[in-house]
């Protein structure tokens, strides 16, 4: 295990280490401490590593991993995980705003509640959030599986594609041409996969399944005030 | 962008410690908003009555027996303290109009940043560690005060253009986002009498909640209404001479984190802000809800 003190080593100095880690490296194993609320910890990492951040993390910790598993024992700030490529994030308390923006791939878990825009623009990452999520939630997810364990906000899935949301709790309001829709075999078979990997003891038959109704996709003049 | 700090004591034993914590706090959200700073700090001093702070490019000269010379025309009792380009008048809280009146006779380039029974606000351009050593924030103490730091969009980097902005006795507004519809909201509030001393956007909302409270609102009721009246982006924390309170839009995107313990309650633009309180480890931490209003009182 190789301890680093952010405080007294600096963010440049602990981001060039990690990415200084290759798919060969001995040093699998980071703890990272001192974090207090600092902005892109642990960012860009192409690496089977393993970092471990006591304490809370401020904006866009993780973002664009690749491979790493990085988790952050505590809260963390706006834009955790954006455009995550691979690996896993788990973050022990909440999250602010826009949590697994634009990702491509990988696990975001989030422990706690996730605030606004969680999966927004999602590109195939898959969330599991055990608490709830805020309003505008997957607006414009493209793909991957969004899965909240608590209550959805308002608007959840504005103008989304293919992306699934799953939500076990309510939902306080669907966005444009995001519908309720049918939970089959197979979805029960993903959501069991994400829970037990997100260490999550909810049942997947206490989810509802949400998604695209598919009436925004191309033009339509009577869907003109939906746009 | 622009960073906001907050205070507001729940432990008195804390209240000496007030202007430290909040200068550590400021300086940290330098990054948010290096071009001006300020803070505005509700006094604990039970001997002092009222008060009013102003502000003047020329100190040397403008400061210089400004106390006698309005003591003469009003006839009551005025000290002066003099913390750089700012000054504090004590005077009887009774005596608030006449003194501004009279303040307004003999040294008219003289601007008043604030005024009420405990208020005092603070505030210049420069970055934020330079502005809170300037007037000595760290030494000062108190029950509740709130900061800001500034990166201007809506108007100029100026004095004037800086937070808090005070625009009723003992309440104080701060700003992180834009008012799209500021220019006739400041309009309509002209024309109902409400002076409005800048072209800056944060200005009207302050102004917009004096005027809802003057006209008989509660501050919970004055801050649910500016989400219907304000438009644009805002996370708001408005001080008042018991508490503070903070209300974001209901789109909230201005980022806003709270901390509460038995000592305190935090406010942060960012948790960093937040990380040196005492006993912040314990802390409840939570995100303030859209549209949504909080808040505080002794």
């Amino acid at each position: 295990m190789q301890t680093f003190d952010l405080e007294a080593q600096g963010l440049r100095e602990l981001n060039s280490t990690l990415h200084a880690q290759v798919k060969e490296t001995n040093q699998t194993s980071w703890e990272v401490i001192n974090p207090k609320g600092s902005h892109a910890i642990a960012v860009g990492l192409d690496a089977p590593i393993e970092v471990n951040i006591k304490g809370s993390t401020g904006y866009y910790c993780g973002g664009m991993n690749k491979q790493a598993t990085i988790n952050v024992l505590g809260s963390a700030g706006p834009g955790t995980a954006e455009n995550m490529m691979s690996g896993k994030i788990v973050i022990d308390g909440d999250a602010s705003q826009y949590a697994g923006a634009t990702g491509h791939g990988g696990l975001l878990v989030i422990k706690g509640n996730a605030s606004s825009r969680c999966g927004i623009s999602m590109k195939g990452i898959n969330i599991v959030v055990h608490g709830n999520i805020g309003h505008m939630s997957a607006f414009m997810a493209q793909s991957g599986n969004l899965v909240v364990c608590g209550d959805a906000g308002d608007a959840l899935g504005d103008s989304c594609y293919e992306a699934r949301l799953f939500v076990r709790g309510s939902v306080k309001s669907l966005g444009a041409d995001c519908e309720e829709k049918e939970m089959r075999p197979e979805h029960l078979e993903i959501l069991k996969e994400l829970l037990a990997e997100a260490d999550s003891d909810a049942k997947p038959e206490e989810f509802k399944r949400y998604g695209s109704a598919r009436n925004l996709y191309n033009f339509d003049v009577d869907n003109a005030a939906a746009y | 962008m622009c960073g906001i700090v907050g205070l507001f004591l729940k432990d008195k034993s804390l209240e000496p410690e007030l202007g430290m914590m909040l200068s550590d706090m400021l300086v940290t959200m330098t990054d948010r908003g290096p071009d001006s700073a300020g803070i505005a700090i509700y006094g604990n001093d039970e001997k002092s009555s009222g008060k009013i702070t102003i502000q003047s490019d020329n100190p040397d000269k403008n400061f210089k027996n400004l106390d006698k010379e309005i003591s003469t025309i009003t006839g009551t009792p005025v000290s002066l303290k003099i913390k750089s380009t700012h000054a504090v008048l004590d005077v009887e809280t009774s005596s608030i109009p006449a003194v501004r009146k009279a303040l307004k006779e003999v040294r008219p380039s003289v601007r008043i940043m604030s005024a009420g029974d405990t208020i005092e606000i603070y505030k210049e351009v420069g970055l934020p560690k330079d502005v809170a050593a300037r007037f000595d924030v760290s030494k000062m103490s108190g029950t509740h005060g709130i900061g800001h730091t500034r990166m201007a969009t809506e108007s100029a980097v100026t004095t004037m253009g800086a937070h808090p902005f005070s625009t009723g006795n003992d309440q104080c507004l701060v700003h992180n986002g834009s008012l799209s519809n500021h220019n006739s909201l400041r309009r309509k509030l002209r024309r109902e009498g409400v002076h409005i001393e800048t072209e800056n956007d944060t200005e009207v909302g302050a102004a917009y909640l004096t005027y809802k409270m003057q006209q008989g609102s509660t501050l919970g009721e004055a801050l649910e209404s500016s989400l219907d009246d304000l438009d644009g982006f805002f996370t708001f924390l408005v001080g008042t001479k018991d508490g503070f309170g903070v209300v974001r839009d209901p789109i909230a995107c201005k980022p806003a984190v709270m901390a509460e313990t038995d000592q305190y309650v935090a406010f942060g633009s960012e948790y960093r802000a937040l990380v040196n309180l005492p006993g912040i480890e314990e802390a409840r931490v939570w995100e303030p809800e859209p549209a949504t209003v909080y808040f505080w009182t002794h």
